[in-house]
């Protein structure tokens, strides 16, 4: 195993980089494994380290219809935060929180988890109470979070809109230990882990069709041919319905709709946090990226779309949002737009749970959430197919739950999944 | 002796010289000239840094794909940071400097970076970084942060200002048949044989001149004016100085039109900047072909640059970018560059990597030296002083003689732009005939001509673009001529593929992407760690992340890491173009919807009113509403607590316009509300009002309000502030899709009611003073919830019910908006006869606290009817929306949180909302509930509050519970007590 | 951008209206067993190709709409006002008119 280090770096600056192998290696398909995650994107790889590591599994493979990383993993702001706070989200995004401090270090890979503090402006005394209802529920079950007053916020950030906004900023939620990281790294990094523990990922592997025996799932017809599955896990974000419908499993409460995120031209470093807000209708995030772009996104582009492509009204909606906040943005360019398709789902909250068929797993339904929740989503989910039952902070996280009436909306929007984001 | 201008030709104004700075040293160009025009007249060669390593960097380009001269133009807070030099008009006092360099540009410190460039290849800091060296020891994101606190300050190019943008920017809509994006040959070609078939064109082009590749032709003149002309005569709408910058869904197209950033001092009442959108029914892209570079060592000194600039400078600006040049390719191209700068008096080799070039006996004439199978293997000085020549064929080079030269102009093969059809969705292909990446075919109404269609010859895109128009006209259900089609290509030797140059085995820094410095090197780092998918070469490297996109060096990457897989081109895939084009400022695509005008402002019909009565004002939804009406010297907590106790010991007057407001009509309006509303509304008498609550399908609650019946077919609901829309169409699409067999209408008169909450034990009093007939506010004629439409003194016409949000009797009078501020001139100086006040929001959330009356803070979404405590308002006689629902398993447990009471333990302690309650013995966790409002209650004497803990009152009735506030440092013990603290019989309000 | 020819009012731009939901899904009466409820409210077919959908025209006639699109190419093939009452009044009036 070849370990990443400052050593390692120098000593192939001296010796021209020829000593970089494969980060993961390319195996051919094997006719049958153990557990076979279909999805090579942050969770299903995340799900594969810890099956590796925490259970000891061998004999596992990811299969990956593009490359890995491909979806929502290179489509998203790269937001990591906890600041949940409905029962088992809390516990989870939190779990999630602490493996992202370690996550460079487990995986020997940088991925770059930058705690540069997530700050939430609020606008309203009201806006400031529901804050202040979550953050002192992330203080009581041990996570960070503060109230900032407008003095504060002004030291800390001055170049936000004091002056003319109409929605007059008042203050700000924060928690200083959310930030960014490196997306991509982040499934590169979980792949090269999982890969030299003894997974096999798998790319340009699209799965065609799922061959059903009764009540269990007996094989994955593959684009590389049939593999054969002891247990089987999806987790393929806006793709579960037809991963879902393939299996013959009927609807799901998932709604795939389209997101589109923003980059600019990079620059010197123009803004330190995560800063984010919602008010007037409208729903804005930005931070700067280390290469210096400002990373921004707002809505969902409101309808149900399953293409990767944005529309003008939403880039038009988000560049008033930036410039309503940060109006020093007006002369900074947009250097890219495009989107991602999201699994929405009917109460904003995610599926890491057991399916009518024996051995298979779902873990969808991650709306905007995924990317800060993969490390957990990986644990937990490798967590449930090793154990075959759900970890108690997860037990909502069911199918069911709508059936029964648990209720973990965060933003109490109701089962429409298009205000989920 | 380097670059110079020459004395007499191109298209600048000799008569208009123009003074600019350039890194504070005052330097003149001409009118017509491009920043970078005028640099490299001045001889100025480095005008750059590179992202990484802070390589020296010149002018590469003459367009957008520019990836050296990205240049600071402008100061203070019109700073305009990345500025690609050759994209800039040059204007009088214009103020350039380089950027991401120290102290400048042609000194920077940051250049040892390159001397430590060994050690950073692609994607490095994923190996390190991560905690102390050289193991990496420790834990957490310390250790990284510190690293990253430096790398930032490092990354980023240039440097935006943190003050406000002073500009401003505005918004159009644009429609036509045919939209033509690029007046080259072939665009404005297109644009006249499509408005000769009687079409409405809409012709774009980013430039400021019309011409395209016209502009860099040595003898053009004559048929670029003559397009011009017939353009001017055909009627088409042209737009210069404006990008394309994408393409859209259903024929839509976004345009950014450069107002004011030539000008050096324009009319401040001109936007900088307008952002168009255009929807087409046929598209036309003529956006041309962009020329490739060619990796090999040191291929990024100042200097270099692609042939087609070296024309476009010779041809257009008049300046002569060397006297010894050197012209290196592998394609026809090159051939009038070399022609060019001979005829411009410069000593000229033509290097080409083919052996055979065809006829050269024109080249020879000219004075052309011309080497054949020859090409650059390494560029040699700070900036361009020599190179070292490589001959024999690609794949198997030598090393070769050393030849003296001040430029070197390179073509590598052309790249057609079609980034544009590829937002939409149409996939590239490769035509390995002509190297490069082709869309033939059209795709949903986008259609490509000339160059962009990888077509080389003027005259084929001018036929190019004629035919591209006949298609567009008959997809437009013209009838047309058939016009023959232009075939792809047009060299007449073929091109011979060229994408890097090197020996076997010699170390070199030869670049792909040359503004964010990745080597060939690192692209077959990426190949041997396996990144060898085009995105994961991408991400990887960061190949065509640049602000240039790639259009210069991704094809090159891609060929690279082809051979390196030993596949093709095809096989290694393309990358996927995302909008824009081209870079475009965030505040264009904002425009005026900015600072105080990002949303509309709600006033009400009172608004000026309230505040000639000295209002401080509040945000509620898009709504200001009064917060509170202090007297001179008061607090605002002296002030609500003042109204909140006068309006319980005699009247209080509040504006209650902004909530929603909807008729409710027709013969099955009562069966209507019946279904929505949780509560039986089919006996609701003509004129009495109810209270209702409607709960979303899944039976968790979504609005309240009071419903009026006015007559048989004719309600009028009111609903809260927040929701007024929501509401509305969610009546709507039960109407409308659900319930289409129910003859009702439901229509928003939000607007036109302005409506006025009179509270208190006075309230009567004041009414029956300002009301036509006193008699019509009696008790008996208007008893609790009762409606009547009546008039007040001086016919004002008004509807008026008795029901109460403040617990005391109240009443709601509603007049049309117009005649609100009478009502008010009206009401008010009645209420001053009983010492009432004005009330504002605070005060009314201070009564409705002390009454238990809910509001958005406890419904939130997430809270069932139980929960609120008015479970006793769900019918269990009727079906309505949320019924079945809301009687799932989870949501009848009795330990759910309920709405709850809340009094401090020490009566004079406090507590905030947003608190959680917690157990005594267990500050820490989930909780067992929160709190939703708190407020001084002057008829208790005492903080009080409400909020929801599990169990509700029963389960707490002997227990202390603990409002934990870490956030705010504070720990209150309180009792929980019933929601209703005020009055909890009702008997004020019914009395 | 999308574009929706809206019977009542024209060809308009996506921004005008609001998206509603999957417009195949008949609500259960009222007084519905709750699984009938629950596939209504919470279950969707989600589907990746031609799908009949709602929308609203809420900056416009505010109609209810029937559209049949494409959620990948994003290509309409049919809008219809959703109330059938509506669309046959429509219709006549087109009928008249011509």
């Amino acid at each position: 195993m070849k370990q990443y280090s400052a050593w390692k770096v120098f000593k192939n600056g001296l010796t021209g980089q020829k000593d970089w192998g494969r980060a993961w290696r390319d195996p051919e398909p094997k006719q049958a494994y153990d557990i076979v995650i279909v999805g090579g994107g942050l969770h299903g790889l995340a799900t594969a380290f810890y099956l590796a590591k925490n259970h000891g599994l061998k004999n596992i493979a990811v299969l990956e219809k593009g490359w890995i990383g491909g979806g929502n993993a290179g489509r998203n702001t790269t937001i990591v935060r906890s600041n949940y706070m409905m029962p088992g989200n809390r516990q989870f995004y939190e779990h999630s929180l602490q493996l992202w401090e370690e996550l460079s270090h487990e995986l020997n890979y940088n991925v770059m988890f930058s705690q540069r503090a997530h700050v939430a402006l609020f606008h309203s005394p009201g806006a400031r109470d529901a804050y202040a209802r979550r953050y002192n529920t992330m203080r009581l079950t041990g996570s960070d979070g503060e109230l900032w007053g407008l003095e504060q916020l002004k030291n800390e950030i001055p170049h936000l809109n004091y002056n003319d906004a109409r929605f007059p900023i008042t203050g700000a939620a924060v928690q200083r230990r959310a930030g960014t990281a490196r997306h991509d790294a982040v499934a590169w990094g979980y792949a090269r882990a999982a890969d030299q523990l003894g997974v096999d990922i798998i790319q340009n592997c699209e799965v065609t069709a799922v061959r059903r025996d009764g009540g269990r799932v007996h094989a994955l017809q593959t684009s590389r041919g049939e593999i054969k599955a002891g247990k089987v896990g999806f987790a393929v974000a806006g793709n579960t319905t037809r991963l879902w419908q393939m299996a013959d499993l009927g609807n799901l409460p998932i709604e795939s709709h389209k997101l589109q995120a923003f980059v600019s031209e990079p620059l010197k470093p123009l803004l330190d946090h995560v800063v984010v807000f919602g008010v007037g209708g409208a729903h804005f995030y930005i931070s700067q990226s280390d290469k210096g772009g400002m990373v921004f996104g707002g809505d969902l582009d409101w309808y149900k779309s399953y293409a990767q492509r944005g529309n003008l009204p939403i880039v038009q909606d988000t560049c008033e949002a930036a410039m309503s906040i940060l109006p020093c943005l007006g002369r900074v360019r947009l250097l890219r737009h495009w989107s991602g398709v999201m699994d929405m789902t009917m109460d904003g909250s995610p599926f890491i749970c057991k399916t009518p068929l024996k051995n298979l797993y779902l873990n969808a339904g991650w709306n905007y959430g995924g990317f800060k929740a993969s490390p957990a989503s990986g644990w937990y989910f490798a967590d449930l197919i090793a154990n075959d039952r759900p970890h108690e902070f997860i037990e909502h996280f069911s199918l069911d739950r709508f059936t029964r009436g648990v209720i973990i909306d965060e933003r109490g929007a109701g089962p429409d999944p298009k205000l989920h984001g | 002796m380097t670059a110079r201008r020459l004395s007499t030709g191109g298209l600048i104004d000799r008569t208009q010289a123009v003074d600019f700075s350039w890194d504070g040293n005052p330097l003149q160009g001409f009118a017509g000239d491009s920043l970078a025009a005028a640099l490299l007249a001045n001889n100025q060669r480095i005008v750059a840094r590179s992202f990484k390593y802070h390589r020296p960097r010149g002018i590469m380009s003459c367009g957008v794909e520019e990836s050296g001269a990205l240049v600071t133009v402008g100061d203070g807070d019109r700073r305009d940071p990345n500025v690609k030099a050759t994209t800039q008009e040059l204007y009088q006092g214009l103020v350039a400097s380089g950027q991401n360099a120290f102290p400048n540009v042609r000194f920077d410190v940051g250049a040892v970076n390159n001397l430590f460039g060994r050690f950073l290849p692609a994607g490095f800091y994923y190996k390190t970084f991560m905690g102390l060296p050289p193991f990496e020891s420790g834990s957490g994101t310390g250790y990284w942060m510190w690293c990253e606190n430096i790398i930032r300050k490092a990354a980023g190019m240039g440097s935006a200002s943190r003050a406000p943008d002073p500009d401003h920017y505005e918004h159009g809509h644009l429609f036509c048949e045919v939209l033509v994006v690029g007046a080259g040959p072939a665009g404005i070609s297109a644009a006249i044989a499509a408005a000769e078939l009687g079409l409405d064109v809409l012709l774009v082009e980013q430039d400021a001149l019309l011409g395209g590749d016209l502009l860099g032709q040595s003898d053009a003149q004559a048929s670029r004016d003559e397009l011009l002309k017939a353009l001017a005569a055909s009627g088409v709408r042209v737009m210069n100085r404006t990008t394309a910058f994408g393409l859209y869904d259903h024929g839509a197209a976004g345009l950014v039109e450069r107002v004011t950033d030539h000008i050096t001092q324009p009319d401040p009442n001109l936007p900088r900047q307008r952002f168009w959108t255009v929807r087409a029914q046929q598209t036309i892209v003529a956006s041309g072909a962009l020329e490739r570079h060619i990796a090999f060592d040191n291929n990024d000194r100042p200097g270099i640059m692609t042939a087609a600039a070296g024309r476009h400078y010779l041809n257009r600006y008049a300046v002569l970018p060397g006297q010894q040049i050197v012209i290196a390719g592998n394609n026809d191209s090159t051939q009038i560059v070399a022609m060019d700068m001979a005829a411009a008096g410069a000593e000229v080799t033509l290097l080409d990597a083919r052996a055979d070039i065809g006829d050269s006996t024109a080249l020879k004439d000219a004075g052309v030296q011309i080497r054949t199978g020859t090409a650059p293997l390494s560029a040699r000085g700070k900036t361009l002083n020599s190179i070292q020549l490589a001959r024999g064929l690609p794949g198997a080079w030598q090393a070769d003689e050393k030849l003296d030269c001040d430029a070197l102009l390179i073509s590598g093969g052309w790249s057609p732009v079609v980034n544009l059809i590829s937002h939409r969705g149409a996939r590239p292909q490769w035509n390995a005939d002509n190297a490069c990446f082709v869309v033939p075919e059209e795709f949903d109404g986008v259609r490509l001509a000339g160059s962009a269609a990888g077509v080389w010859q003027t005259q084929a895109c001018e036929q190019s673009g004629r035919h591209a128009a006949m298609q567009a006209a008959k997809a437009l259900g013209k009838t047309v001529s058939e016009a023959p089609g232009v075939s792809i290509g047009g060299w007449q030797t073929p091109i011979e593929p060229l994408y890097e140059i090197n020996t076997e085995g010699r170390k070199s820094k030869a670049f792909v992407d040359l503004q964010h410095d990745v080597s060939s090197d690192d692209v077959r780092l990426a190949y041997r760690e396996g990144y060898v998918s085009v995105e994961h070469l991408k991400r990887y490297t960061t190949l065509g992340m640049a602000t240039d996109g790639g259009k210069m060096g991704n094809v090159i990457g891609l060929a690279l890491m082809a051979e390196a897989l030993g596949k093709d081109i095809p096989a290694v895939g393309t990358t996927t173009f995302r909008p824009p084009y081209t870079p475009v400022a965030i505040g264009a695509l904002a425009g005026r919807s900015v600072s105080e005008h990002f949303r509309p402002l709600r006033r009400t019909p009172l608004h000026d009113w309230n505040l000639t009565q000295g209002a401080t004002m509040t945000m509620a939804g898009l709504w200001h509403r009064p917060w509170y009406f202090a007297r001179p010297g008061e607090t605002i907590n002296e002030a609500y607590i003042r109204e909140a106790a006068t309006t319980r010991s005699s009247v209080g007057l509040c504006d209650v316009t902004s909530l929603g407001k909807i008729a409710v009509q027709g013969p099955d309006a009562t069966e209507f509300l019946n279904r929505i509303y949780t509560n039986p509304f089919a006996k609701l008498p003509i004129g009495k009002a109810r209270y209702g609550i409607m709960l979303r399908d899944d039976g968790i609650v979504m609005d309240d309000g009071t419903t009026w019946r006015l007559s048989e077919t004719d309600y009028f609901m009111t609903t809260t502030t927040v929701n007024a829309a929501k509401v509305l169409t969610w009546l709507e699409e039960l109407l409308q899709t659900r319930w289409p067999e129910l003859r009702v209408h439901v229509t928003s008169v939000s607007e036109q009611w302005a409506g006025c909450a009179i509270a208190g034990p006075k309230s009567r009093e004041v009414l029956s003073a300002c009301v036509h007939q006193t008699r019509a506010v009696s008790n008996e004629a208007l008893p609790f919830m009762g409606v009547i439409e009546t008039a007040l003194q001086g016919g004002i016409p008004c509807r008026i019910a008795r029901i109460s949000f403040s617990g005391e009797m109240a009443f709601e009078a509603y007049v049309p908006s117009d005649y609100g501020p009478a009502m008010m001139d009206l009401l008010y100086p009645q209420a001053a006869l009983h010492e009432g006040c004005l009330y504002g929001l605070e005060a009314l959330g201070t009564m409705r606290i002390e009454k238990g009356h809910v509001t958005g803070a406890e419904l939130d979404g997430r809270v069932s009817i139980d929960d609120a405590g008015l479970g006793k308002m769900a019918s269990p006689n009727k079906a309505f929306i949320g019924s079945v629902l809301r009687q799932r398993p989870e949501l009848m447990r009795s330990d759910r949180p309920q709405l709850v009471g809340i009094f401090p333990k020490d009566r004079n302690a406090t507590f905030n909302v947003g608190a959680l309650l917690c157990a005594a013995d267990e500050i820490s966790g989930m909780g067992e509930g929160w709190i939703t409002g708190a407020t001084h209650s002057p008829e208790l004497g005492h903080w009080i509050g409400l909020g929801f803990i599990k169990g509700g009152v029963d389960a707490w009735q002997s227990k202390i519970a603990v409002a934990a506030d870490p956030l705010r440092d504070q720990q209150t013990e309180v009792e929980i007590v019933s929601p209703h603290m005020v009055d909890p019989s009702g008997e004020r309000m019914h009395g | 951008m999308i574009r929706i020819d809206c019977p009542f009012c024209g060809l308009r731009d996506h921004s005008e209206f609001s998206y509603g939901g999957d417009a195949s899904i008949n609500y259960p009466p009222l007084d519905a067993p709750a699984e009938q409820w629950h596939d209504a409210v919470f279950l969707r077919e989600n589907i990746r190709g031609r799908q009949l959908e709602t929308w609203q025209h809420t900056s416009g006639c505010r109609m209810w709409l029937n559209v049949e699109r494409d959620t990948v190419s994003h290509e309409i093939f049919a809008v219809w006002p959703a109330h059938r009452g509506y669309g046959r009044v429509l219709h006549a009036e087109k009928e008249n008119t011509e």
